[in-house]
């Protein structure tokens, strides 16, 4: 067990200033991974009146142990990395409201309405909807059930918990790979399932086949997770040998992408059935005044470097807009 | 083992300057069959240092039964944070506060010196409604980037009232406690040892559970 420090610089600034009721602002950002804080950056920047709401201060990338494809960082832990982004946008004092989630939005004679999930009111000229994604599950029996009982969506948080076990990671891409890397220097065994091919990076791909304690299984898809009090196993059936058989584990990681956290906008703006906010080149929504950007949008790839791009982009359309308002 | 550097020092103090009064850490560690303890003083030591409004008193959970017994303390290490009056608030430490749970820790010290965060007014009446005793339990891991979030909340709630004690528990030190609990995600919650929650859960989503008992 390593005791290395992380330590939240932020918590430095726990008086950094919260968002007003009576407030009109020029833009308020929900979310706080690396879409928002960038708008947030470019916004205030701009002079715009900014406020940022945030579940998840840091959003996804806090999930991730290291990251190695953001220009300037060889390699960086995701941590590391939120922090770096956190610490350049709190230089500029914008008020922040963590931990709180946007219930509904309304929007009247150009204005936003915001009502949160504490009971606050918030009003803005413009939205900037950032909001991210969140693990996809895999929708077969068991997977509720055995929630926290050895089905999990955060390998850095809870593979400490399968020392010296054995555990299934499901998924194909970057995530499942490197997930696969960081369980398999704790537990006894790891079993990639993967419905299709790998579709990881060829670097991570390279990584993982140095290691002797995994077991990859392609084209075998998950049935159904299996258990007691606790998983004990999963049913797979592979399509090459068109045969169902059992994987004894005691755990099982699922790393099988993202779903859009667009629920709050869905009948303001237009989404794809997928759930992805619709957007333009420019980062505008079907709505006037409200903006998307990063994972929970259309914007293909979801990546740390394009979020934040996005992020900038939606900020100076949503400047744009408002210097047309006066 | 040090685990402040130069950096995380300077920061500390700076965190550490906001504290409004003084709180005491008690330590509870045993001499043998505790493999952490030594490692948790000693972490404690450093803090102390750090914090001009911090004292430590270091107890030992059987030759200190009595203090330990009085601040209801069952495992080692532990951590409970008292009071500028020397007063339990409800808020432990079961394990190690490294990693992650570093934050919890601060945040718990700034807590109970009296600067922590207000709470809306709609929260804080519900809160006060509760009168029947709260254990919150909230397991975790050190690298575990959430669970200070879930700590901190449960923290917040003891410390708000005090028919509510709280208590982070590391599950890789307890890890008999972590299987008789059944985790194996973290942070878990268990309230009143039989109301889970999985996840860093808001606080109106604590109270619900807690009002539904």
């Amino acid at each position: 067990m390593g005791f290395e420090l992380n330590f939240d610089s932020s918590s430095i600034k726990s008086d950094t200033k919260n968002l007003e009721e009576n407030v009109m602002y020029d833009v308020l950002i929900i979310g706080g991974g690396p879409a928002g804080l960038n708008s947030a950056l470019y916004a205030t920047r701009n002079g715009l009146k900014t406020g940022i709401i945030a579940e998840k201060y840091g959003g996804q990338v806090l999930d991730t142990s290291s990251v190695e494809n953001y220009l300037g960082y060889e390699s960086i832990p995701g941590e590391d990395l939120v922090g770096a982004f956190r610490k350049h946008v709190e230089k500029y004092e914008i008020p922040i409201k963590k931990d709180s989630r946007v219930e509904k939005v309304q929007k009247n004679d150009n204005r936003f309405y915001l009502s949160m999930s504490d009971g606050i009111e918030l009003k803005s000229k413009t939205l900037i909807v950032a909001t991210g994604s969140k693990p996809r599950k895999l929708n077969v029996p068991g997977e509720e059930e055995f929630s926290g009982k050895g089905v999990a969506y955060c390998a850095i948080c809870d593979a400490p918990l399968f020392q010296g076990k054995d555990v299934v990671v499901a998924g194909g891409g970057n995530s499942a790979v490197e997930a696969t890397i960081d369980i398999a220097k704790i537990a006894n065994k790891v079993y990639l399932v993967q419905r299709s091919v790998l579709r990881a990076e060829k670097a991570l791909v390279d990584k993982l086949e140095t290691l002797d304690n995994i077991e990859i299984h392609l084209g075998t898809q998950v049935k159904e997770i299996y258990g007691e009090k606790l998983v004990k196993g999963i049913k797979v059936y592979s399509k090459e040998e068109n045969k169902e058989f059992n994987i004894k584990a005691d755990g099982i990681f699922v790393e099988i992408g993202y779903v859009p956290n667009s629920k709050p906008f869905k009948d303001l703006v237009k989404t794809l059935p997928n759930g992805e906010i619709e957007i333009d080149c420019s980062c505008n929504t079907s709505l006037p005044g409200l903006f998307a950007a990063g994972d929970v949008t259309t914007v293909p790839y979801k990546q740390i470097s394009i979020s934040s791009g996005e992020g900038a982009k939606a900020a100076l359309s949503a400047n744009a807009y408002i210097n047309k308002l006066k | 083992m040090a685990l402040l550097n130069d950096e995380i020092r300077t920061n500390l103090q700076e965190v550490f300057g906001k504290m409004k009064k003084e709180v005491t850490i008690a330590v509870f560690t045993k001499e043998n069959g505790c493999e952490t303890c030594k490692d948790t003083l000693d972490f404690m030591k450093e803090i102390e240092e750090v914090g001009e409004k911090i004292k430590l008193e270091e107890y030992d959970m059987e030759k200190d039964s009595k203090k330990a017994e009085e601040l209801k303390v069952e495992m080692t290490p532990s951590i409970v944070l008292l009071d500028s009056e020397g007063k339990d608030q409800g808020i432990k430490f079961y394990g190690i506060p490294a990693g992650h749970e570093i934050n919890s820790l601060i945040t718990g010290l700034i807590e109970v010196s009296g600067a922590g965060e207000e709470i809306p007014s709609a929260l804080k009446e519900r809160i006060a409604k509760i009168k029947s005793p709260v254990d919150i339990k909230v397991f975790v891991t050190l690298g575990c980037p959430h669970c200070p979030g879930a700590v901190a909340k449960a923290h917040k709630l003891a410390l708000e009232n005090p028919n509510i004690n709280a208590q982070m528990i590391e599950a890789q030190t307890f890890s008999e406690l972590s299987d008789k609990y059944n985790v194996s995600g973290v942070p878990k919650i268990v309230i009143n040892e039989e109301h889970d929650l999985v996840g860093n859960q808001p606080i109106e989503k604590f109270l619900e559970t807690i009002e539904s008992i």
